[in-house]
């Protein structure tokens, strides 16, 4: 009785996971998976290579991923939100991350956060209405010494203007300087 | 010739990064071969030991001495045959943080991007002393060359021999993998970096048991810092003695200064420990930049107490900054020039660490948003004279060492109860005038330096 009852969970779960992570995102998981000591343990990988593929982690992603990890989802959802990377709402093609830390903040940062927002018409942590871009603030990039700073998805611009913003954003997506 | 500057000495102007060939050729991997060949852990401790390194992730604690902690296994048998001795009955690890994210701090990036083959050989000949036979590079996401140009250096060491099973037939085996973190400052802290490691939210956890005994899964690990690491490579090759010569202060050795803010020069540059500051700033960052004075400079970070004027002239050593009241961190220096309010700055860095908590601890999870409120309502003119005391309150309980697991938010108060203590006029002054008074100038100056195409493309 007991086998069955397993049986049938066991079922249910890879119907659950199949119908949510496709065969290339369960196949860089099950890598991380085999250098790791238990399931769970690469539960922050697994968040990211799912966002790697669908830009953020929906709800059936994240349930579907708590099944394939063996843990809660209600664990796995507190692990999420933890951290600022792992994006539970919907994002645009690329992120634009402005550093709002002392050195930026000194050297700008109040005055660049608004014109970003004047130029795309988005507030921190809105999204522009041709999907194109996520505005939200950072903490600092590390570039202190070429401040203000700002990342769009993974390129980073050192020693920004209003012009220089313009020219950053008019490029389709903010290709390498 | 040995250079002076070591961390520093493969590394052009343009930051091009280092090849495998070019590290090889000046002396690259030569003390991994000698190391384990000729060297026995305990005799590699004794040498980092002897060579006074201190961490230079901001805490300046003994390197020998953390490492000393490590429960090693028939040592005495490695001692006469210096062979591997790692442990049989489960993984040693060795963690490299490179989650650089103290606000202020850009040095462990141009090292991971010009030589990260220095970092490898570090990482190799710091686990081959504790006899750890699985590392990790924890780094922060939004480090992509970074990540990549290890990944790269990695490879070619497996390929060459210097990573995986059986080392330069010595028999020790290292893995190396790098975890690209979800972000969240507090990752940087060692016990949180092992939970984030570990997969779970990254709660910093009580010592003891400290990570030396029971670690990353429960087992023996040390965790340190990229240049701490960087420098181990340098300490085995040329030896304790040598390294010692290299500071002109207390402390020995070299170590990656920076400077950032309203300075003509900002940048990073590697200076014998205990450079006196005035040099760094007036010399190296070129001074102040026109129109502006110095005020006041964090010395190593946000969570370091204000500096002013009057300790230029003191020496860059870890003891010497702590006896004016401030720490040397992670020696990125964060200039405060006579425009920028300074209530707002300590508002920006309080409002970091308020959204940086991790939750876990009530006087920082609540303190700091209570702080950060109260510097908001001085800054926004709605600050009232008893504000002033509430805040001196808060610096003393959340400030206190034993309050809260780790020393997050205890640094979170050190730039706050420093700029009361030496900007008190300014505080005051919010609460007279029930305005910011530097709002007006502060405005009009940063709008001439913005909007002009200054910075180039």
């Amino acid at each position: 009785m007991n086998h069955s009852i397993e049986n049938d969970t066991a079922q249910h779960k890879a119907r659950v996971i199949s119908a949510v992570l496709t065969a290339p995102e369960l196949a860089e998981i099950d890598h991380e998976i085999s250098h790791a000591p238990y399931r769970s343990a690469v539960a922050i990988d697994a968040l990211k290579i799912v966002q790697k593929h669908h830009r953020w982690v929906s709800d059936e992603s994240l349930c579907g991923l708590a099944d394939y990890l063996d843990m809660s989802s209600a664990e796995l959802e507190g692990i999420a939100t933890f951290y600022s990377l792992i994006y539970r709402k919907p994002v645009g093609e690329k992120v634009i991350s402005l550093c709002n830390s002392v050195t930026c903040w000194i050297k700008g940062y109040a005055q660049l956060e608004k014109h970003i927002s004047q130029h795309l018409s988005v507030g921190l942590g809105e999204t522009t209405t041709d999907d194109r871009y996520t505005f939200l603030p950072t903490p600092c990039l590390g570039a202190c010494d070429r401040a203000p700073v700002m990342m769009v998805g993974e390129e980073t611009y050192l020693d920004l203007t209003e012009e220089k913003i313009n020219r950053i954003l008019e490029t389709k997506g903010g290709e390498k300087e | 010739m040995i250079s002076t500057l070591p961390l520093t000495q493969n590394i052009n102007a343009a930051r091009d990064p280092v090849s495998f060939e070019a590290y090889k050729a000046n002396h690259g991997y030569e003390a991994v071969r000698r190391a384990i060949h000729q060297m026995s852990p305990a005799d590699c401790l004794k040498v980092i030991q002897d060579s006074g390194l201190r961490g230079r992730g901001g805490a300046g604690f003994p390197t020998g001495m953390k490492w000393s902690f490590v429960p090693m296994t028939n040592d005495s048998k490695s001692v006469q045959d210096s062979k591997s001795v790692q442990d049989s009955e489960g993984h040693k690890y060795l963690i490299c943080n490179a989650d650089e994210m103290e606000p202020g701090t850009f040095k462990d990036r141009l090292l991971m991007e010009c030589d990260p083959h220095q970092l490898i050989e570090g990482m190799i000949l710091s686990a081959w002393t504790i006899q750890a036979d699985v590392a990790y590079i924890f780094i922060r996401h939004e480090y992509h060359l970074a990540s990549k140009l290890l990944q790269q250096a990695i490879d070619t060491c497996y390929q060459k021999g210097y990573l995986g099973k059986d080392i330069l037939g010595s028999g020790f085996n290292l893995e190396i993998y790098v975890h690209s973190s979800a972000g969240r400052y507090i990752c940087g802290e060692e016990t949180a970096l092992i939970s984030s490691l570990e997969g779970k939210r990254a709660n910093p956890r009580a010592k003891p048991p400290f990570p030396q005994v029971s670690g990353l899964w429960g087992r023996p690990t040390i965790v340190n810092n990229v240049e701490t690491l960087c420098n181990i490579t340098h300490i085995i090759r040329n030896g304790a003695e040598w390294y010692k010569t290299l500071g002109i202060g207390q402390d020995h050795g070299t170590k990656l200064f920076g400077v950032s803010g309203r300075v003509n020069n900002p940048g990073c540059w590697e200076l014998p420990m205990g450079t006196p500051i005035r040099e760094l700033i007036e010399q190296h960052a070129g001074g102040m930049q026109d129109g502006y004075k110095l005020k006041g400079f964090l010395p190593g970070g946000a969570s370091t107490d204000f500096l002013v004027e009057e300790h230029l002239d003191l020496a860059m050593d870890y003891d010497v900054i702590g006896k004016a009241g401030s720490r040397l961190g992670t020696g990125t220096m964060i200039i405060l020039d006579d425009k920028t309010c300074p209530v707002g700055m300590t508002k920006n860095l309080v409002e970091f660490f308020a959204q940086e908590s991790c939750g876990f601890c009530t006087p920082c999870r609540d303190g700091l948003p209570w702080s950060a409120q109260v510097l908001d309502d001085l800054e926004t003119g709605n600050g009232i004279p008893a504000d002033l005391n509430t805040l001196k309150n808060q610096v003393r309980f959340i400030g206190a060492m034993g309050n809260t697991h780790c020393a997050l938010a205890p640094g979170a108060m050190e730039p706050l109860a420093s700029a009361m203590k030496y900007f008190a006029d300014d505080f005051k002054a919010h609460v007279d005038s029930k305005a910011c008074p530097y709002d007006q100038q502060q405005s009009s100056s940063k709008n001439d330096s913005l909007s002009t195409s200054a910075g180039g493309s």
